[in-house]
Order: structure tokens, then C-alpha cells, then sequence
């Protein structure tokens, strides 16, 4: 118990110390970072299809950017 | 099986981590709340605007100025627009200025959409980002009031439908003074 | 480790349910702290595609329709139709049956709603096909802090599938959970890193019934003998990103690289790297060009084999679960559509994307040559967006 009380006071003391440290990107300073180039994911209908066509055959799956569902890729 | 215990006891140990480093992010991301600059004077400045012309925020002591800093790129922006036209419309006969403080790096981009959205007040072209940062700009859109001697008396961060009632409220007020 | 059926319950609740107890907590929390600075809906948009994939023996197309729209200010609803026609000749098909045709269909609804820094979504999924039936239900949550530069995102979704064969009295069910955690952090104003996690654990009945093993003492000389697969699969996967904005000559942001790398494991002994770069430059104004290369490696499950020489627990002969490696080459192309020409949009794109991909099979046996496995195919796409 006091053990997982310590580990979780060292996550919140190294974030709040990592967030100090992290540049500070002002509000108006985001502009290239709201270009599409800039997106993990621009066109959401080709990125879900593009990850359904490798999901289905291959063993791995999860952690892309797309939310999918079961697909009987049996 | 020792091998099994191992890895088990540290996932135990990430999950903890990361429920920690979670409740760490939310009170961060609360104790980072600014603190707005009201009842200080408005710093001067001068930009280049839509008019042709530099504007100095100086010439409008003794009327009711609304800054509201915006870019093309910010879609609550974009949303505010049509409410700020209309305030501008409505008030500027009685001591009221709107001035649009732009932040995108092109000023062009800027000129096109105000054209587009049918903005009448005039935008000021921000692209050096110095004026932002001497008001300490933290949110995007962000609309400051200022009075008629220069002192900054209210700032709102962000757009959300209805908030132009309270900006017309704060407006009618100050132009009262 | 092979994980029994009745401990993936056990699983999810004594490693998920609880957290997502306390996470609960720390989202109603967040809830609480005043809109200082909010997150925004997704951008309506509608989208239709004509995607065709050729390789293997197997064809597949369709159309895709993707649409959101917000509803007010703080709602947005979205749907998605997809088809697969499917023309199957696929070494597993014709080696052990006959070619078919199939057609897939899948239709998905969702619901975004936006309070203060969270955005909270709902999305049901469900896809038929004449033997295969899937229906998700998913819950996602994203949260902003430090003024947008980090994003949290929280999500779980449950699905259920029914097995079927076709022209047969043959139905079994599986039941899946899905967690999903995931960090976005900005960097400096060109740089923006992301990692995620998620957990599938699934139980039921998780091979294909229409597929078979392999029995003998060679793999020339081997008969098809009946799959059997454990009950439950339980996989972790863990992703890493970056994209990285660069200037040219005409424009402050005119091109970005990124990079994608993304672990995998289960319990079934299946390990995978995925490793992806992807460039997208802007040409004039009206044009980005994309090139991406993916690289896949896996190694088999532990019930894996080419072929059986004695009777085993658990026997598969999938190639998806053998050992293999693939390499796949892309380009995109869109193109911004004049605003002048457009009657309701107030931004369009034509776009077009081709990849190649390579599969290299290490100890999946085509049995019609006796050589290993291997073979490419295209993926083509053809969309339209549209935003307004």
C-alpha cells in the first residue's frame, strides 16, 4: 500500500518537474503544428482503411491511430 | 514461474506509474492557470493594419478599445468573427474600436479570410508575434476590453457561443464611464 | 503462457476495471477545472473512397463513405459505410477448397461530445458478412493540459463476433475487450511526439473454420488435419511517433517527416516490430505529395507450425501467425480543389494513393511450388473530401 502511495507521489514530482522543463510553444506560436502535414492522421478514411488492410493479415493489432472494430478478419 | 512473477510485478508497477503520472498531468495541467493582466495599463504598440496605415493603440485613449487576438489557423476564431462584426457595427458610433491583432506568420492568409468572413474593423498584422508576447497571450482566441484611460479592466481566453452577450455587457458598461 | 477462457475476465478486471476505477475518478475531476482552454470538435467533413487491393490470388473493393457533421457547439455525429467485395483464390482457399466470392459490410455510428478540456466519444461499429457478424461498442476520452500542449487519451471498447460457415449449422461466438491509453506531447512548434498502449484480450472461438492444418512427416507429403486454437488471446501493444515540420524555400511549414514504430507481443508467442516513415511535402498551393515505406517483422505463435509431425494441444497453419517479414513502398497525391468552383464546400481535395506491398513467408509453405511463401499486391485508393 505505502509502496504504491510512494510510486505514485514520484509519477506526479516527475511530471509536474518534467513539465517545467519542456519548451513552451505560446497559443499563437501553433500554427505549423495545425497544418494537416502536421497531423498523425490527415484523411481519417484512408488511414482506418489502409491499417484494416495490414490488420487482416497480419498477427499484430492495436496502437495505430485508428479506432477499428472486429472485421472477421478470421 | 519466476520469470512469469517478474513480469508481473512490473506491469503492477507501470500501471501504478502511469496512474500517478496521470493524476501528476491533471494538477499541472490546473496549477498552470494564468493569472490575467487586469487593472494594469495596456502596453502600447504599433502595427501595421488592414487600413494601409500603422495603427498605435495610444491614438484611442478615451474610447473603449476590444483587442481580439485571432489566426486563420484557430477555428474558435474563425466561429467569433461574425459576433465581433456585429459588435463593432453597433458600438463604434459611441466611442467603441475593435481591433483584430492577427498572429499567422503570413499576413496574406489573413487579408484573404477577413475579406472572406466580411470583417469591418480594422486587423492588425501581429506575424513577429511581439505584441502576443507582451500581453502574454495564452489562449487562442483571447479578447481583452480596455477603458478609456488605457487600463485593461477584462480578458476572456477562448470562444464559446453566448460569451458575445457578456462582451456587449462589458462594452456598455465602460462606455457608461 | 496460454491464458484459459474464464481468466481473461479475471484479466481484464484485476488489470483494467480497477485503474479505469481510479481513472474514472481523474476524468470526473477534470470535468470540474473551468474551460481556460478547450479542446475543439473533429472538423465536419465528408469523404467517399473507391479502394481496390489485388495480391495473393484475392481482390478486394468497395466503396467508402465517411461523413461528420456538429451538431450546436459542443456535439458532433459521424458515420461511416464500408464495403469489401471480396474474390477470393488465396493460397489457403485453393489449396484447400475452391474460389469464393464475398462481400463485407460495415457501418459505424459515433457521437463527440466536447465539455470544457475533454472531448468524450461514442462509436458502435457493425460489420456482416454471410459467415462472420461484428459488433463493437467503444468509448474513447481525450483530454488537454498545459494549454493543448499534452494530450491524454483514454478509451475501451467491448466487442462481440459470431462465427458462422456458410451453407453449415455452425455458430461460434468470441468476446473482445479493448483498452487503449495514449499521450500527445508538443515539442517546439514544428515538433510533435505521441506514444499509445493497447491491450486486446479476446475469448471464444478465435480460428477459421474453414482452415486447415497440416499432418505428416514433410510438408509435400502432408494431409489436412483439423486446426485447434486456445480459447483466449491476450496482446499488448505499444506504439511510438514523432512528426518533425521543416521549412522550404516557399512556405514557413512546407514539408514534414514521420516516423512510426509500434511493438507487439500476445500470449499466444506472437512478436512483431512495425516501423513506418512517411514524408508529405507541399507543391505550390494546391499540391502535397506524399512517400511512405512500412517495414513488418513477426515471429510465429507458439501453436504455429508448416506442418505437424504428432498430434498437438493447439495446431494452426494460419500464415498470419507464421514467421514472416513484409516491405511496403506508397505514394499519395491530393490536390487542394479551387475554392472558387466549389457550391457547398469550402475546402475540397481529390486525392489518389498507391502502395506496394511485399510478404516474405519464412515457414509457411506454398504447397503448389514446395518454395516458401511469398507475394506482393497493390493497394489503390481513390477519394474525394470534402470540408464545410
Amino acid at each position: 500500500m505505502r509502496k504504491s502511495i510512494m510510486l505514485a507521489v514520484l509519477g506526479c514530482v516527475l511530471v509536474s518537474g518534467c513539465a517545467r522543463l519542456l519548451p513552451d510553444v505560446k497559443p499563437y506560436e501553433r500554427e505549423q503544428l495545425a497544418d494537416p502535414i502536421m497531423s498523425f492522421s490527415r484523411d481519417p478514411i484512408s488511414d482506418q482503411y489502409l491499417d484494416h488492410v495490414y490488420d487482416v493479415r497480419e498477427g499484430a493489432r492495436g496502437a495505430t491511430v485508428s479506432q477499428g472494430g472486429g472485421c472477421g478478419c478470421n | 514461474m519466476a520469470e512469469n512473477n517478474t513480469v508481473r510485478s512490473c506491469w503492477a508497477m507501470l500501471r501504478l506509474v502511469v496512474c500517478g503520472v496521470v493524476i501528476g498531468l491533471v494538477v499541472s495541467g490546473a496549477a498552470t492557470a494564468k493569472v490575467p493582466a487586469i487593472g494594469t495599463v495596456a502596453p502600447d504598440f504599433t502595427l501595421r493594419s488592414s487600413l494601409g496605415k500603422n495603427l498605435k493603440l495610444s491614438e484611442y485613449r478615451g474610447q473603449v478599445v476590444m483587442i481580439n487576438f485571432w489566426a486563420t489557423w484557430c477555428a474558435p476564431c474563425r466561429q467569433e468573427m461574425p459576433e465581433l462584426n456585429r459588435l463593432y457595427e453597433q458600438y463604434q458610433r459611441v466611442g467603441f474600436v475593435l481591433l483584430g491583432v492577427n498572429v499567422d506568420d503570413n499576413p496574406k492568409a489573413a487579408q484573404e479570410l477577413s475579406a472572406q468572413l466580411g470583417v469591418r474593423f480594422p486587423v492588425l498584422f501581429d506575424s513577429a508575434k511581439q505584441v502576443s508576447g507582451r500581453y502574454d497571450i495564452d489562449a487562442m482566441p483571447s479578447t481583452l476590453l480596455i477603458d478609456r484611460s488605457g487600463t485593461v479592466r477584462y480578458l476572456h481566453r477562448g470562444y464559446r457561443r453566448g460569451v458575445e452577450k457578456e462582451y456587449e455587457e462589458k462594452i456598455r458598461e465602460l462606455l457608461r464611464q | 503462457m496460454v491464458v484459459t477462457e474464464p481468466a481473461v475476465g479475471r484479466l481484464i478486471r484485476r488489470r483494467y476495471i480497477r485503474p479505469i476505477h481510479q481513472a474514472g475518478v481523474l476524468f470526473i475531476l477534470f470535468a470540474g477545472v473551468p474551460a481556460a482552454r478547450a479542446v475543439t470538435l473533429p472538423e465536419d467533413r465528408a469523404d467517399l473512397m473507391y479502394h481496390y487491393y489485388d495480391g495473393g490470388g484475392v481482390t478486394v473493393s468497395g466503396p467508402a463513405m465517411l461523413v461528420r457533421k456538429s451538431v450546436g457547439d459542443s456535439v458532433s455525429v459521424s458515420g461511416r459505410y464500408y464495403v469489401d467485395s471480396i474474390s477470393s483464390a488465396s493460397v489457403d482457399v485453393v489449396t484447400t477448397a475452391s474460389p469464393y466470392r464475398d462481400k463485407r459490410e460495415e457501418l459505424s455510428v459515433g457521437v463527440d461530445l466536447l465539455h470544457g478540456n475533454s472531448l468524450a466519444s461514442v462509436l458502435m461499429i457493425s460489420s456482416k458478412e454471410r459467415d462472420y457478424q461484428a459488433d463493437t461498442l467503444g468509448l474513447n476520452v481525450t483530454h488537454d493540459l498545459f494549454g493543448g500542449l499534452t494530450t491524454l487519451d483514454f478509451g475501451f471498447s467491448n466487442g462481440k463476433d459470431t462465427v458462422g460457415k456458410v451453407n453449415e449449422t455452425f455458430q461460434m461466438d468470441i468476446n473482445r475487450y479493448n483498452f487503449r491509453l495514449g499521450l500527445t506531447q508538443v515539442l517546439s512548434r514544428s515538433l510533435l511526439v505521441g506514444i499509445s498502449f493497447e491491450d486486446i484480450a479476446e475469448d471464444g472461438y478465435l480460428n477459421n473454420p474453414y482452415r486447415y492444418a497440416r499432418f505428416g512427416n514433410s510438408i509435400m507429403s502432408s494431409v489436412p488435419y483439423p486446426e485447434t486454437y486456445p480459447g483466449a488471446r491476450d496482446s499488448q501493444a505499444v506504439a511510438l511517433r514523432a512528426v518533425q515540420g521543416f521549412s522550404t524555400a516557399s512556405r514557413p511549414l512546407g514539408m514534414s517527416a514521420r516516423m512510426d514504430y509500434r511493438y507487439y507481443r500476445d500470449t499466444w508467442d506472437v512478436r512483431a516490430n512495425t516501423l513506418g516513415f512517411t514524408l508529405q511535402r507541399y507543391f505550390g498551393d494546391r499540391w502535397i505529395g506524399e512517400a511512405r515505406y512500412r517495414y513488418y517483422q513477426q515471429s510465429a505463435a507458439s501453436f504455429y507450425s508448416d506442418y505437424f509431425t504428432e498430434v498437438m494441444t493447439y495446431m494452426a497453419r494460419d500464415k498470419e501467425l507464421s514467421t514472416f517479414h513484409s516491405n511496403s513502398l506508397g505514394v499519395r497525391f491530393s490536390w487542394m480543389l479551387p475554392k472558387q468552383q466549389l457550391p457547398f464546400f469550402n475546402k475540397a481535395s481529390l486525392n489518389f494513393a498507391h502502395d506496394y506491398v511485399y510478404f516474405d513467408y519464412q515457414d509457411f509453405t506454398d504447397i503448389r511450388t514446395g518454395q516458401p511463401y511469398s507475394f506482393g499486391a497493390n493497394i489503390l485508393q481513390l477519394y474525394i473530401s470534402g470540408w464545410y
